[in-house]
């Protein structure tokens, strides 16, 4: 049998939908098994990267520096990286603060929001380092790093995320089939 | 009677009358052009370029365009499609196009479109314009966001008294459609039903509803945008 491919998956700026759809496949996971490896990821729960990786699923954009870092590390250990879902490409509802400036966000969440005068009477926005630092705004991935494929959806479909996986892992043409090709 | 001509789109033989706009003579020949701020029945507009095609070998919009004897056409050419698929990209990029959280998802032109084309992600960087949302109407919601300027609501809604609910505001880049404040508060339930349907993205919303059809039941869940004009959409 030929050698496994390996897949690491991360979660960035994301709700952790694209990996449950990931999961969605339903029984043929027992396939997968068979087909892939799994190093880096929430499902192995491995923190960082153990060996080169073939395959790297993203899910969510970058919207602190950590995001930021994680994409880096995949995209150098990661000979393919796919953005999965909504968020991964276009920033997705997390990007509906890109139209409001950071210190406005910030004051909202921690300073006038509601019930925050008395949960936070000296009015600090946390800034320890420990603390990944949130950006300006959302960044899709392709913006930070080349990203070679975009599975789109909202999640994507469990059936995409199926077909692209066989198709990368067996090296066959990808098809987009209409049903389960959805931007929601 | 008026006069019947023939033309040839993509070489199929063609027959329409006279003065027919290129896009409704090719319906009723069964060939679909993609269109996108064409809305049957209401002027033909041009805004969004989508339905170009070759006539004679020129370009032209097919919504505009009224046939003419032995016009040769061609519609859907691997040029074309590329080119088609390149504006859906620029309309996803310049708009905030936050498709789960849309109501009109599913049932959205440009987003039935990005499906025909398979667009994954678009080619242009995104501008999240800051725009916004008009919810102090009492009976429209309006959401700039979405809002691609194709002007059907402007062209295709107007009241009884042929008042218009919809104009244009600003200008260049800043352009936005405006609602009437008290046109639209005394329009009837039909006429804001209508602009809900005329308006191919979401930008345009009926108040107090949403989410009415379930998923997998919604216009585009299913039937690709033009199959039922020709199989497979022309493509």
């Amino acid at each position: 049998m030929a050698q496994k491919k390996i897949i690491a998956t991360a979660s960035l700026a994301g709700c952790f939908g694209c990996h449950m759809s990931i999961l969605d496949i339903d029984e043929r996971i027992l396939d997968l098994v068979e087909l892939v490896e799994f190093n880096k990821s929430p499902i192995t729960d491995i923190k960082s990267f153990t060996k080169e990786c073939d395959i790297g699923l993203v899910e969510g954009g970058c919207c602190n520096d950590e995001n930021v870092h994680t994409l880096i590390e995949f995209r150098r250990h990661c000979t393919i990286l796919v953005a999965l879902g909504e968020c991964a490409i276009m920033g997705g509802l997390p990007s509906l603060r890109n139209e409001i400036p950071l210190a406005e966000c910030l004051r909202e969440a921690y300073i006038d929001g509601p019930g925050m005068s008395e949960a936070n009477p000296a009015g600090i926005v946390p800034a320890d380092p420990d603390i990944p630092r949130i950006l300006d705004r959302i960044y899709p991935c392709h913006e930070v790093v080349k990203i070679d494929y975009s599975l789109p959806g909202c999640p994507p479909r469990a059936d995409l995320i199926w077909e692209a996986l066989v198709a990368l892992v067996t090296g066959r043409e990808l098809i987009l089939p209409y049903d389960s090709f959805k931007y929601d | 009677m008026p006069k019947i001509v023939a033309f040839t789109i993509d070489g199929k033989k063609c027959q329409a009358a006279a003065g027919t706009l290129l896009v409704a003579a090719a319906v009723e020949n069964g060939v679909y052009i993609p269109t996108l701020c064409n809305y049957p029945g209401i002027p033909p507009k041009g805004a969004c370029r989508i339905c170009t095609v070759r006539i004679n070998g020129r370009l032209a919009t097919a919504c505009t365009t009224r046939v003419l004897p032995d016009m040769e056409v061609l519609a859907i050419t691997p040029e074309l499609e590329e080119f088609r698929a390149s504006v859906v990209e620029i309309l996803f990029a310049e708009g905030n196009h936050l498709c789960p959280s849309c109501e009109k998802s599913g049932s959205c032109e440009l987003q039935a479109l990005g499906y025909r084309y398979r667009m994954r992600a678009p080619r242009f960087p995104y501008a999240f314009p800051k725009r916004g949302v008009e919810a102090w109407h009492p009976k429209i919601l309006k959401d700039h966001n979405r809002c691609i300027l194709c002007k059907r609501c402007i062209r295709g809604i107007q009241n009884a008294q042929g008042k218009s609910l919809f104009a244009f505001g600003k200008r260049g880049d800043r352009l936005v459609i405006n609602i009437d404040p008290e046109t639209s508060r005394d329009a009837s339930d039909d006429l804001v039903r209508l602009a809900v349907e005329m308006c191919p993205v979401g930008a345009i919303l009926r108040k107090g509803q949403g989410f009415d059809v379930p998923i997998g039941r919604r216009k585009f869940d299913r039937m690709q945008i033009g199959s039922d004009i020709s199989p497979q959409g022309g493509s």
